[in-house]
């Protein structure tokens, strides 16, 4: 569960540098919050949950562990409103809230085991040559990606990613964070982000490709 | 350059962050090499087929009321 620490630690978050910081009304809203005003919370929650509940479902995948999500969230905001500094915008804290609790759902969740990435990285020849010549647009079928069942290939493809590089890539490339608040999030440089991504990118490339490879006749 | 070198600064190149001397030297590998031909197709097929997923989940048109009941009976109030 994303604790009160994580959660302020979302209030540097999105540039909140260049961000506004909450205007008038938002402030109102806040003092609201802080005296515990019922009514308040239920605004919060029916305003700033949609957001929240469609980056929970991005990040997990499925509908359930993105409820459970959006509820570890709120207890988190709930529990550390009082000292919500609110030199950010309320609805950028509050994203950063849930990603980390969707990222954290992620780490401990179970699920298909993960490849080695190194195993789905291009190989190379001693003098540079791709050893596994890439298959030609031509030999392949296209992937219709308006359809949902291709739509879960790509899931599941990402899915089998090393949690390392699978956060990157649903945090750049689905909930398009900027490299720079990818950074801040994992607490890792922004030259790592894009190596990840980058890593991350190739080994899901070869991913899909054998995917296709499975299915010509 | 080498296919080894392309592959590795494929990103770089697609985010248009090379200097111009290595984008040039991208340019020219690419011109006579079919696999780094079809490894860049496929590169960019796999960075078209995440986008796809953005748009997964659009916002949804309210918080399912049963779910804004139990965060707001989690906080404690008198709801």
């Amino acid at each position: 569960m994303t604790t009160p620490s994580d959660a302020n630690r979302g209030a540097g978050y999105a540039g909140a540098g260049s961000l506004p910081p909450a205007d008038d009304s938002e402030q109102v809203l806040l003092a609201r919050l802080r005296r515990g005003d019922d009514d308040a919370f239920a605004i919060v929650v029916r305003d700033q949950g949609r957001q929240m509940l469609a980056t929970a479902r991005r990040l997990l995948g499925n509908e359930e562990d993105a409820r459970e999500a959006l509820q570890e969230a709120f207890v988190a905001v709930f529990r550390s409103i009082a000292s919500f500094a609110g030199n950010a915008r309320l609805a950028t804290w509050m994203h950063r809230v849930v990603v980390n609790t969707a990222l954290m759902k992620l780490r401990r969740r179970r699920c298909r085991p993960e490849c080695a990435l190194e195993d789905l990285l291009p190989r190379f020849s001693e003098d540079g040559h791709h050893l596994e010549p890439p298959c030609p647009r031509s030999g392949r079928p296209e992937l219709d990606l308006q359809r949902e069942e291709n739509r879960t290939i790509v899931r599941n493809a990402i899915d089998q990613l090393p949690a390392t590089y699978r956060e990157v890539v649903l945090l750049r490339d689905i909930e398009e964070l900027s490299t720079g608040e990818v950074s801040e999030v994992l607490g890792i440089t922004a030259n790592a982000v894009k190596i990840r991504l980058h890593r991350a990118r190739q080994a899901l490339r070869t991913l899909l490709e054998r995917t296709f490879e499975d299915r010509l006749p | 350059m080498t296919c080894r070198e392309f592959a590795e600064f494929l990103d770089a190149f697609l985010a248009g962050t090379l200097p111009s001397e290595q984008a040039l030297a991208f340019q020219r590998h690419l011109a006579i090499c079919a696999d780094c031909i079809a490894y860049l197709d496929s590169y960019q097929r796999t960075m078209a087929a995440c986008r796809t997923l953005r748009g997964e989940d659009a916002l949804p048109a309210d918080v399912p009321e049963e779910l804004v009941e139990a965060i707001l009976r989690s906080r404690g109030g008198r709801r």
